[in-house]
Parts: C-alpha cells; sequence; structure tokens
C-alpha cells in the first residue's frame, strides 16, 4: 500500500504530464488508477480544478465507463470473463463459484484487501472459454471444481504474507 | 533537411529481412491468445535452453496464425529446410525441439502440427488442410510470420509501398480506385468506404481528422486484436493514406483498454513509423503531414457507434447522437472527420498497391473482397479465419471450423454479437454477405460467430445477448433503457419458469418499439437475438413457458441434479468431498443423494464423478425428479 502522501505526489505528477485540456480526462483517470488501483473521490476532485471543469463532470465520466472502481482493489485482483463463448461454457457458474470461494460478490474487496472480484464482458480469448484472470494470470477452461484449485495457491500466499 | 527515401527504406528492411532467412528463427505466437495458453513460458524455454547450448538464434514473437485451438504454436524456420509448425507446446519439450531441429536435422514431426513447404509426405502440409483452402488470406496474410515489432519485417513483405504509391497519385484517383473495389465497411453496417471518402474530402472546414475505430466490443470477436497484434502497420498504413486522401493531419486510434498488449503494440508500430518518416510533418519528403495518437477506451460497448466513439475521444460521456450531420461533415470536435474500422483501414494499402478491379474480383455482387470471422463457442477448431465474401456458413463451420467440438448436434451459430441473430442448421447455406445476412435477420457485425450445440439453451442464450445490451445501454433513449430492460425481466421470467404464454407476444411488440425507439444501432438491434431465437427457435420457449423445462438442461430454476442409484458406486465419495454447499448425503457404501434444497447447481458433481460411473445426470423439468430425491432424505438400500 502507498501513503497518502505518496499518493498525492503521484497524482501531481500525472497531472503535470498532461495539458490541462478536456480530451485528457479519460487519459487522466486512466493513469491514476492505474497508479493508485481506484479512484479515490479527492483525486478526481483534484483533476476537475486542473481542467476546470465542474467536478460533477468528471462523476459523470467516470461512472459512465466500465473501466474505472472506486474502492480500491485486493491483492489478487480476479475478473470473471463473462463473453458469449465464457457464457455457453458455464461462465455464470464460475462466477457463482468465485463468489462463494472468496465469500464476496461481484464488485466488491474482500476485507482483507486481499482479494477482489470484478466481471468483464470479454477478454477476446474465446478458445479457451471459460477463462478468469487472477492478478494478470489467465486461467483457461475453468469448472467450479478449477476455481477452487487455482484459488488454493493464492490462498496460501496471503496467509504466508500474514504470518 | 535530409530524408531518407522509400527505396532505402526498402532496400534496409529487405537486406535485414535477407540477413534472417539465412539461419535458422524460431517463431513463437504471443499475441493474446497464446500467452494465455502459456506461450511465454515457451518463449523462455527456448532462451535459456539456447543460451545454455550457447546457439545464436533469435526466437521472434509474432501474433496470430489463426490456429487458436493449437496455441501455443512455435513455427521453426531454417534455411533450406522445411518450416515446421508444431502445436500446444510446452516448455517440456522445448529442449527436445532445439536438440533435434535447430542442432540437428530431425524435424521432430511426431510433435509438429505440419509443415509450411512439401508434398505431404513429411506428414501434414498445413497450407492444404481444409482451413486453408477455403480461406482467401488478404488482411491475415501475414499474421503470425513477421514480428510486429519490427517495422522492417513489415517493408521487407510489401509494407508501406501502397502509401509510397498513394504520395505520386491524386486523392480523386486513389477515391476512383476505392469505389471500383467496392469496399463497405467492416465494423458491421456496410457502408460503402469511398462515399465516406468522398464526403469527408469535399468538406470545406478544417483541421479534419482520421479515426480507427478499435473498439471491439462484441463479446467474443476478436479479429481487430489480432490484427492490431499480428501485423499493426498495414492499419496505420491505411490510416495515412485515408489523411492523404481527405486531407486530415491528426488521427486517433481508439482501442479498448482490454486489449493492454494491442496497445503495447500499436504505440510500438506509430514510433517506429514516425522513425522511418512514415509519420510526421514531411511523410517521405512529400510535405504532406500526419499524426496518429492512440486514444484508450475506458469500457463502453455503446463507443462502438462512430458518434459515441467521437465523444469518447473529446473526453466526455460516450454517448452517441442523432445523424445526420455525418461524421464526415460534422464530426470530431465538430470538424470533418473520416471514421473507419480497423480492417477497413487494413485493406485500403492493398486495394492501392494491387487496384480497385483485383480486389471486386473477390466475393460477391454487393459485397467485395474477403469477410474476417473469428470463430467460439462449440466449434471444434476455434479461432480465425478470413474468406471471400460469399463463402457459406455450413463452409466455414464445418470445413474451416472443423464441425461442432464432441461430436455434438449443431444448434444455432449467432453472428454479429449482441446486435446479430442467431441462425438455426436450414440456413446454414446461406452466403455469407452484407445483404443476405441482414435478409435472415442476423448481420455481418463486426465479424464474431459463436457457434451453439444441443447442450445451448436459446433461450438462456438470447437472454445473455439482452442483458448484455441493457447493462450496456448508454441510458440517452427511453425505449433502450427501459425497453430492454422490460424485455429481460420478461426474459429472465421465462428462464426461471415463471414465464406465461402472453409474455411471447408482448416480447415482440417490444422488440419492435424498441428498434423503433432508439437513436444508435445499439438499441436499434439489441432485440435480434430475442427475435431471431423466437423466430428460429420458438418450440424452447414454449417448453420453458408451458412445460417448465428446459430442454437444452441449462437454466438452472428448470434444472435438477440427479445421481441415478443404481449407476453410484456406493464406495466412492467424490461428489460428496467436492460438493461446495455439502448437498451431497451418503456415506461409505451408499447411495448418494443430493440434497436439492441446499444444492447450488454448480455441477462440480457431474464433473467429478468417475466416467466409469458417470451416475450424475441433469434433468428438466425439476418435477420430472424421483420423488424421494425431492424429499432430500437419505434412501438406504
Amino acid at each position: 500500500m502507498i501513503t497518502e502522501k505518496q499518493a498525492s505526489q503521484a497524482v501531481a505528477k500525472i497531472l503535470s504530464s498532461h495539458k490541462k485540456e478536456k480530451k485528457n480526462l479519460i487519459p487522466l483517470l486512466q493513469e491514476v488508477q492505474t497508479k493508485l488501483g481506484y479512484l479515490p473521490k479527492k483525486t478526481m476532485q483534484e483533476i476537475a480544478g486542473f481542467l476546470e471543469m465542474p467536478a460533477v463532470d468528471v462523476w459523470g465520466v467516470a461512472t459512465f465507463y466500465n473501466q474505472f472502481r472506486f474502492v480500491p482493489l485486493g491483492k489478487y485482483h480476479t475478473t470473471v470473463c463473462m463473453g458469449t463463448a465464457c457464457h455457453l461454457a458455464g461462465g455464470r457458474l464460475i462466477l457463482e463459484a468465485l463468489e462463494r470461494e472468496l465469500d464476496i460478490k461481484v464488485g466488491e474487496t474482500d476485507e482483507n484487501g486481499n482479494f477482489s472480484l470484478e466481471r468483464v464482458a470479454c477478454i477476446g480469448c474465446c478458445m479457451l472459454a471459460p477463462v478468469i484472470v487472477i492478478k494478470d494470470k489467465i486461467h483457461p477452461n475453468m469448472t467450479p471444481f478449477k476455481v477452487e484449485e487455482a484459488l488454493v495457491s493464492y490462498k496460501q500466499e496471503t496467509q504466508r504474507e500474514k504470518s | 533537411m535530409f530524408t531518407v527515401t522509400f527505396e532505402e527504406i526498402n532496400n534496409r528492411a529487405k537486406s535485414e529481412w535477407a540477413a534472417l532467412q539465412k539461419g535458422s528463427y524460431i517463431l513463437v505466437g504471443t499475441a493474446t491468445c497464446g500467452r494465455a495458453a502459456g506461450a511465454m513460458d515457451v518463449v523462455d524455454a527456448f532462451n535459456k535452453e539456447l543460451t545454455r547450448q550457447g546457439l545464436e538464434v533469435s526466437v521472434i514473437q509474432v501474433g496470430c496464425i489463426e490456429l487458436c485451438y493449437a496455441d501455443p504454436l512455435v513455427t521453426i524456420c531454417k534455411p533450406d529446410s522445411l518450416r515446421v509448425v508444431y502445436n500446444n507446446v510446452t516448455p517440456e519439450v522445448v529442449p527436445r525441439l532445439v536438440e533435434g531441429y535447430i542442432v540437428g536435422d530431425d524435424p521432430c514431426l511426431e510433435l509438429a502440427l505440419g509443415t509450411l513447404e512439401g508434398d505431404g509426405e513429411e506428414g501434414v502440409y498445413i497450407p492444404e488442410l481444409p482451413k486453408f483452402e477455403h480461406e482467401l488470406r488478404l488482411i491475415l496474410g501475414r499474421c503470425g510470420y513477421i514480428d510486429p515489432e519490427n517495422i522492417n519485417h513489415y517493408v521487407a513483405n510489401g509494407g508501406y509501398s501502397g502509401l509510397e504509391k498513394t504520395l505520386k497519385m491524386s486523392p480523386e484517383k486513389i477515391i476512383g480506385e476505392l469505389k471500383k473495389s467496392g469496399l463497405r465497411g467492416r465494423g458491421g453496417a456496410g457502408f460503402p468506404t469511398h462515399r465516406k471518402w468522398e464526403l469527408c474530402g469535399k468538406a470545406k472546414s478544417t483541421p479534419k481528422y482520421v479515426i480507427c475505430n478499435a473498439d471491439e466490443g462484441d463479446p467474443g470477436a476478436f479479429m481487430d486484436r489480432v490484427v492490431l497484434e499480428s501485423d499493426p502497420h498495414q492499419v496505420i498504413e491505411g490510416m495515412i493514406i485515408a489523411s492523404y486522401v481527405v486531407g486530415a493531419e491528426q488521427g486517433y486510434i481508439y482501442v479498448r483498454a482490454e486489449y493492454p498488449l494491442a496497445i503495447e503494440r500499436v504505440q510500438i508500430a506509430l514510433k517506429q513509423a514516425e522513425e522511418l518518416g512514415f509519420l510526421g510533418d514531411n511523410i517521405l519528403g512529400s510535405g504532406f503531414g500526419f499524426h496518429i495518437e492512440i486514444a484508450a477506451g475506458a469500457g463502453a460497448f455503446v463507443s462502438g457507434e462512430e458518434t459515441a466513439l467521437m465523444a469518447a475521444v473529446e473526453g466526455r460521456m460516450s454517448t452517441p447522437r442523432p445523424r445526420p450531420p455525418y461524421p464526415a461533415e460534422l464530426g470530431l470536435w465538430n470538424k470533418p472527420t473520416l471514421l473507419n474500422n480497423v480492417k477497413t483501414f487494413a485493406y485500403v494499402p492493398l486495394i492501392v498497391k494491387r487496384g480497385g478491379n483485383w480486389f471486386a474480383s473477390n466475393g460477391t455482387v454487393g459485397s467485395k473482397g474477403t469477410a474476417v470471422f473469428t470463430m467460439a463457442g462449440k466449434v471444434a477448431n476455434s479461432g480465425l479465419a478470413e474468406v471471400p465474401m460469399g463463402t457459406t456458413l455450413r463452409e466455414l463451420i464445418y470445413e474451416i471450423g472443423g464441425g461442432i467440438a464432441k461430436d455434438k448436434q449443431f444448434k444455432a451459430v449467432q453472428i454479429g454479437g449482441p446486435s446479430g441473430g442467431c441462425l438455426p442448421e436450414a440456413l446454414l447455406d446461406i452466403p455469407i454477405d452484407y445483404d443476405s445476412l441482414r435478409e435472415a435477420g442476423s448481420m455481418m457485425g463486426s465479424g464474431g460467430m459463436i457457434v451453439m450445440d444441443e447442450d445451448n439453451c436459446m433461450v438462456d442464450a438470447a437472454r445473455f445477448f439482452l442483458d448484455f445490451s441493457t447493462k450496456e445501454s448508454c441510458g440517452k433513449c427511453t425505449m433502450c433503457r427501459l425497453g430492454t430492460l422490460q424485455m429481460l425481466n420478461i426474459m429472465e421470467d421465462i428462464t426461471a419458469g415463471r414465464g406465461k404464454i402472453e409474455d411471447i407476444d408482448l416480447l415482440i411488440s417490444l422488440a419492435e418499439d424498441v428498434k423503433i425507439g432508439s437513436l444508435c444501432g445499439l438499441g436499434k438491434t439489441a432485440p435480434n437475438p430475442v427475435i431471431t431465437t423466437l423466430r428460429y427457435f420458438r418450440d424452447e420457449y414454449e417448453a420453458h413457458v408451458l412445460e417448465k423445462r428446459c430442454p437444452a438442461r441449462v437454466c438452472p430454476e428448470l434444472t435438477a441434479y440427479y445421481i441415478l442409484p443404481d449407476k453410484c458406486d456406493r464406495a466412492c465419495e467424490h461428489c460428496v468431498l467436492t460438493c461446495p454447499t455439502e448437498a451431497i448425503k451418503g456415506g461409505k457404501g451408499e447411495v448418494k443423494i443430493i440434497d436439492q434444497e441446499k444444492c447450488s447447481k454448480c455441477g462440480t458433481c457431474l464433473e467429478v464423478c468417475p466416467p466409469e460411473y458417470n451416475a450424475v445426470v441433469k434433468l428438466s423439468p425439476v418435477s420430472s425428479l424421483p420423488s424421494s430425491n425431492l424429499s432430500g432424505k437419505r434412501a438406504r438400500k
């Protein structure tokens, strides 16, 4: 986790690398999210100030697009592909299995900040359906049973880190 | 200022390519699909093994050669020897391949998918696979054979010569070639490309913009991703030609954020094109200048619509606006803007080089050239295919795709994603072109094709697409925002067994209203999956409504898992131990029984039940369960 001070420095650096043009709003939000993992309210207000536009417009754009989130992600961010091929191959069952195993709902992060769960429309790996992505690693041809297996090593790692 | 001529660039690229051919080199397909299958581990394994053996052989990361089912794919190229393609390569076999074919002369054919040359004596001759016999690879031709991160590979294989030729032609002449070619927009709607270019060229206002739409949002479609990851320069070259014709100075490639590798490779390609003078203030010394920036999408399906896309580039909420005025007159920042799909731009250099008539010699009367499809779902060999327009769906699915996986029965094919329609077996012989597909109630769309088999429920599939469109509706038009939601509620009722027979007529009438009452393509086409499944698979809707039965046993509320007592081994406890909700009862030596109250219908028991027993089955309707099972009581034998 980065401290609040580091975060505000990072945001300042991102802002200074862009021109004050409205077309830079989405790239700014993207860069902040890449750096911080989510969009804090305070930062969105800063961006509004920087681009000299009402904060509500920044909020409108940020909430319009699927990419942006407003809560921090877990260490092991998990995305479930809910594209057509994945759906036909049982994507719903995979999603349910993940919700059950991680004990969180889609869009949530668990209380320890370890796992977060998100659904995406299609990651374009349809020949490997159904797929999930855990911390940038694609797990192909999933079944509810394999979900359990795939999570074991990540769960062990979080245990190790704790102790 | 000193400028390098195209001839010099071309010569340099050709000699680099020729030098490469003098030695052995290894191609590994590392597009997103290859990576998902483990291609990066294979790359590492090759580098490690080559270093260990002290061999100087380059391992080149290439794009996709369309055989996604066989990923990770490796091709070993050797001077004066056959090029051999290996499928499903794992790091474990890498030392064997290096020892066998790099060091020695054993092509390891037992590990190979086939060869790219030869007479078939050495095993499969890949160009003669049924798939490639049907294909005509115009824009996929270089994919998987050149390094997408090395511009010289593209130039050495004919790249940027279309641009060089363009600079000696008049814009009118190029529009004339486009007109002769009959090229229509590959984004789905099929608007004649030359007319768009002409309109934008004639527009008086300046500056003008060129935008490439790479917001491939249809779930199940990935050909734009493959083109950008495997051979990005052809798209860039097409955009530069377009800018020359319409008189634009600035271009944008709008790529969806879900494609990080495509963004990375396009970024590298843009930088290299600038370095060689194909982009910049003075392109190839002609005095004409053009710049391209990437605009990364932030995840909104509606951004695929051109006016919504331009709003996104401007940094606003991505909502469409009425047309006319068309973007060619009033587009980005209210300036004339030419907007085309990735594949449309990719065809342009070829048409310039080889002429409009050549392009028009392929395809049908109304649809010229080739169509690029991605095939996924229940097809045996999923992947990409580029076929002449007019190829039938049957040829595409059965000969190129190898038929249905696991010997199942074909049920339907969905073309065009959430905007398209589901077509049944009876329509498989229609030719693929813009007009035939529209007549059948579907559409070309961007080219995503999903094959469904007997295990797929058509009502559930239609509900899935509608759910997608409802979530992605931007909310501007009432009928799209609320009408699709109302339709979705009805579809959910039907799949959950709460449907009424009059709901079917209500669905049809709502579908018509949503089509009429929506401004853009999203709403206008959102009802298509429901309309076509109702037209071609009405019996499935009726089974859900009247019998509370899901014929494919997919809809969870209408389906139950059941363990056949006479097949259950009793001694085995696989299902009991793996059931995530502890719904299966029965100790050692007892027949296992599923407690229907607790069952989450995840299917794990069916998956883990050893094939020699095969005791778990799915039943629909739920009322067909034996009464002993419904009560959840333990039955002893």
